[in-house]
């Protein structure tokens, strides 16, 4: 197990597009380990994608259970569907719908959040470290996680999705006339 | 690139002209000429005027006076430089967001803000519009914030705005981190 090193933006590598997972290995076990290790050291942090770590492998895993237990013990409402621990290896979007704008921010780009738009719902088919299937429903916040990720492994950060104050304001002032 | 750990002195640039294309981008190409780095900004249309709000460094007050000066005579704009204490890099970020909205009337953003403020709140941004028509004008304003005694204070601040006629909501901000 180890803490792996952050890759952040502006470095190219980032960019690029990550490749299938064919090889269910102890190999990939550990690499999974480790990126959970990493993961779990970041400020916050509730997903993980191994181009982040200069592995470009199509492999992510989030788990937005640190913020299901805050707002637990805020007593605070949280719109989101809960997985637990998902490991996502060569995952595919089956279904998504609806929209969900959410403030992101990434363990790759430092001191920057904004506002983004994504599926509020989505059906998700990946594989897990044994290279079964595995079918996930997510909404709300674990949706934009699992999205937010997902771009990742294509090369894509939420700074490719950003919307500006003023978009946000007038969608939301649309949903409310 | 502005050197890491440097000292830079910054000044506000505020910009207000009727507004026409090319206000932002003749004002950074000269700034850009006379060596000067930029920061945070923001720049906005407003009731058919064009704003701008940016922070700059790399000159002094009189060159920035002498650099930008050409450009509000041709694109008949208003300019006015502050010196400013200030540093990049510490965002602070918003835990809370709040939408108002409502029939428009005199002392609505005093009502909101005044309770906000009170309750310990500091703004991030905040953006607002007029929209409806002329017979029914609406006020809308979304202000991103930072709670800084706790969303429950503010909550219970916006609570006894209830009967002025203004719809008020409280989002908390969950920051995805991925």
């Amino acid at each position: 197990m180890a803490v792996l090193d952050i890759l952040t933006y502006p470095d190219e590598r980032l960019k690029q597009t990550s490749l299938a997972v064919d090889v269910f290995d102890p190999e990939l076990a550990n690499l999974v380990a480790d990126l959970e290790e990493t993961m779990d050291v970041g400020p916050g942090s509730v997903g993980i994608a191994a181009p982040q770590v200069n592995i470009f492998k199509r492999i992510a895993i989030v788990d937005v259970t640190p913020m299901v237990e805050r707002a637990r013990a805020k007593k605070r409402r949280f719109r989101s569907s809960h997985n637990g621990r998902m490991v996502l290896i060569n995952p595919e979007l089956l279904e998504q719908d609806s929209e969900a704008t959410g403030r992101e921010g990434c363990l790759s780009v430092p001191d920057y959040t904004g506002n983004v738009i994504r599926a509020k719902r989505i059906v998700l088919q990946v594989k897990d470290i044994k290279g079964d299937v595995k079918t996930y429903h997510c909404e709300g916040f674990e949706s934009c996680a699992v999205q937010h990720e997902l771009d990742h492994l294509d090369g894509l950060l939420f700074l490719d999705r950003l919307v500006s104050a003023r978009e946000l304001f007038r969608r939301k002032a649309h949903l409310q006339g | 690139m502005i050197e890491p750990g440097g000292q830079q002195n910054w000044y506000m640039l505020t910009v207000v002209g009727q507004d026409r294309p090319g206000i932002v981008a003749a004002l950074t190409q000269a700034l850009y000429e006379g060596g000067c780095h930029l920061g945070e900004a923001s720049m906005m249309r407003l009731g058919e005027n064009f704003t701008v709000m940016m922070m700059v460094t790399g000159a002094t007050e009189n060159t920035l006076k002498e650099l930008t000066a050409p450009v509000a005579e041709r694109m008949q704009l208003r300019i006015h430089i502050d010196p400013i204490r200030a540093r990049l890099h510490h965002h602070r970020e918003p835990d809370v967001q709040i939408n108002v909205y409502g029939a428009d009337r005199t002392g609505i953003v005093a009502e909101v803000t005044g309770a906000l403020a009170e309750a310990g709140m500091n703004i991030v941004d905040l953006n607002s519009d007029v929209a409806g028509t002329e017979e029914k004008p609406v006020y809308i304003m979304l202000i991103d914030g930072y709670a800084s005694q706790g969303i429950a204070a503010l909550e219970r601040a916006l609570a006894s705005l209830k009967d002025k006629g203004v719809d008020v909501r409280l989002t908390p901000v969950e920051t995805l981190v991925g």
